[in-house]
């Protein structure tokens, strides 16, 4: 797998074509087509704004509550979708892989790519829910796509892992099903940190914010919501190294998933 | 002979795979061997020690019994599985694909999956665009194109799927098995593409279980049986030999109904049978033993094809040969000649000897030996006998 191999033209036509027979696969047979990756995120945001916002008065007092909890939900929807598709890819795949020969990874990120696009869709959505909200943009906006990126980089990266370990151990998509559970309720998305630091401990928060995925979602919502309505690790941690680690977790992620993956691909045809 | 002259070299090529012991892979069962300290798994060798060499230009054949290892070289040789050891060494591009319609998916129109195929192959939209219509054309398909693929026949997705495969332009071909589905139209369709093939001269590697287009169409072809190379060789003897393939084992007689294929009251017995053939004259030299003083015996032979029926009889008697007074003991060699006219295939020949009056049997060895014949000229008829034909107007 060479570097300047991995776009090549006949890889990009390939990945073009995948994402868009993907694409035309998932909605096939739904009346509303692709207004449902939109309208799912936005039921998902109703029931929970219901539930957990006007019934149990969660992140009262915070301004724009509502609009991080949206922001936090199309972010979670798109960790799912890519974890989750782009472990399923390979086995998915297996009728190509076994009988043509071709980059798999090309399969991997293009099941990726699928939940990009619609992430992309949901932030629109996001957007025009903040201006209505009376938002104001700051400068720290402009950070937003970068995080988003490692976001991005971070989810690809698991995918690698997963579809390359998932062809191998059929349990996994059990195991990372619940997994994801557990971190959804791990990750402030629902409610907000502040609320877990005013039970009178920093600690929880502070074990909460090593975790990646809390310490990019947080980034992203101080990102457009504004700094002061969010809390950051920075906010959190006095010793830089507890800000360093999620970081650490995200590079040794996706450089253990292209490793495992790139070792692993050869025997994928005869292992599916 | 330079590598370039090579467009594939295999050399010492093995490959075996692990075949799990439970159908469940999965955590349960790696912590079950390992607690037991089971490897769990069994090693098939699916190939054995296989080298061989396909020129440039050439038109290749691999035949072999379902399960005799065939597709998993053809994958070999496509990238898809990687050699446990050994060499494959390409010179030039190859089709990636082993099969035709690769990634069709029976949800998608006709249409969507002509270019989703075509990516695969390598073409861009843009390429396929301008292609399409030929496609759509030379798969008969046009009006079905915006259809489900589900609901098209089988026959019609085979259509479809090598009106693309043949757009695809590599320097070296994989045809697996293209010739096993589709009725007469898409078998000349194929031949067709298989002689435009040969005089564009592509290498092309041909795979099937239709011994007439191995011998049509190939240079050279080998046989691959349990994962070693059995023949290598001209394409009608590869032929024989995979037909051998079947009738070397017959389907076994019942147990204790076992045929008989020798009988007689052992008078005069024969000892030794030897054939050559060559492309113009079969010599049958046959040796037999008298047990019994004997007055003018006969001996004979007939030659039977595959499928048991009888091309041929001879004997003493039909050669005006008399053998005499045979005395007890003596042993008598015939060297029978006759003109080559079988066509090929493998024959079973019958060697016997009975008294003058051809009422009591002295031997009868049903399985005297066994003679292949290789022609250059294919036909239907069992013999090719010269034929001149004279026309005459009016």
């Amino acid at each position: 797998m060479k570097l300047s191999n991995i776009f090549n033209r006949r890889n990009r036509i390939l990945l073009r074509e995948l994402v868009i027979t993907d694409f035309k696969l998932r909605y096939q047979g739904s009346i509303l087509g692709y207004v449902w990756s939109l309208l799912k995120p936005l039921m998902l945001f109703t029931i929970m704004y219901i539930v957990f916002v006007q019934f149990l008065r969660f992140g009262e007092g915070i301004e724009h509550f509502a609009v991080s909890l949206l922001l936090g939900l199309v972010l979670w929807t798109f960790f799912t979708e890519a974890t989750n598709q782009g472990m399923q890819a390979i086995v998915g795949r297996g009728d190509l892989i076994r009988k043509i020969n071709f980059p798999k990874y090309i399969i991997v990120i293009s099941a990726t790519i699928s939940a990009l696009i619609n992430l992309f869709f949901n932030l629109i959505v996001v957007f025009v829910f903040m201006v209505f909200d009376g938002v104001n943009f700051g400068w720290s906006v402009l950070y937003f796509p970068l995080t988003i990126l490692v976001i991005y980089a971070f989810s690809l990266g698991l995918a690698f892992l997963l579809s390359a370990a998932y062809v191998k151990y059929r349990d996994l998509s059990h195991l990372w099903e619940v997994f994801l559970q557990g971190l959804f309720y791990a990750t402030p998305i629902i409610y907000p940190l502040q609320m877990i630091i005013g039970f009178g401990s920093q600690l929880p928060a502070q074990i909460i914010m090593l975790s990646p995925v809390a310490v990019l979602f947080q980034n992203a919502r101080a990102q457009i919501v504004g700094h002061e309505n969010i809390v950051t690790a920075d906010q959190l941690f006095s010793n830089p190294t507890f800000i360093v680690i999620p970081y650490l977790i995200i590079l040794l992620v996706i450089i253990w998933g292209f490793v495992y993956f790139k070792k692993n691909q050869s025997k994928f045809a005869e292992m599916i | 002979m330079s590598d370039t002259d090579n467009a594939i070299v295999v050399k010492d090529l093995f490959k075996s795979f692990k075949l799990p012991h439970e159908q469940s892979a999965g955590i349960k069962s790696l912590i079950v061997n390992f607690l037991k300290h089971k490897k769990g798994y069994e090693t098939q060798h699916v190939l054995d020690n296989i080298s061989f060499e396909i020129k440039k230009g050439e038109f290749f054949g691999i035949v072999g019994r379902n399960g005799s290892g065939k597709s998993t070289l053809l994958k070999l040789l496509a990238g898809i599985y990687v050699p446990d050891s050994g060499l494959i060494q390409v010179n030039g591009s190859l089709t990636p694909f082993i099969e035709l319609g690769v990634g069709f998916n029976p949800e998608l129109t006709g249409r969507e999956n002509v270019f989703l195929n075509g990516a695969l192959l390598g073409f861009s939209q843009e390429e396929m665009h301008d292609m399409y219509g030929d496609i759509v054309a030379f798969a008969e398909l046009k009006k079905f194109m915006d259809q489900k693929l589900k609901n098209y026949s089988s026959g019609m997705q085979v259509r479809l799927a090598f009106s693309i495969a043949i757009r695809a332009k590599s320097d070296i071909l994989i045809l697996d098995e293209v010739l096993a589905v589709g009725d007469q139209a898409f078998q000349k369709k194929c031949y067709e593409y298989f002689d435009s093939l040969k005089d564009e001269h592509k290498t092309v590697i041909l795979v099937t279980h239709d011994m007439s287009a191995v011998r049509r169409f190939c240079d050279r072809a080998l046989l691959i049986e349990s994962g070693k190379i059995m023949y290598r060789g001209a394409p009608s003897e590869i032929a024989l030999d995979y037909q051998e393939l079947f009738s070397a084992q017959p389907a076994q007689p019942v147990k204790g109904a076992k045929k008989i294929t020798r009988w007689g009251t052992g008078d005069l017995v024969e000892t030794k049978t030897e054939v050559s053939v060559t492309t113009n004259e079969i010599i049958i030299s046959t040796t037999h033993l008298a047990h019994k003083d004997l007055t003018n015996p006969i001996i004979g032979f007939t030659l039977l094809t595959d499928d048991d029926v009888n091309v041929l009889e001879a004997n003493t008697l039909t050669t005006d040969k008399k053998l005499g007074n045979v005395h007890k003991g003596d042993k008598i060699n015939i060297t029978w000649k006759l003109d080559n006219l079988l066509k090929s295939g493998n024959y079973r020949m019958t060697v016997g000897s009975c008294n003058r009056s051809l009422t009591n049997f002295y031997d009868w060895n049903d399985d005297a030996a066994r003679i292949r014949v290789v022609k250059t000229v294919e036909t239907n008829g069992i013999v090719i006998p010269t034929v001149k034909a004279e026309v005459t107007n009016g």
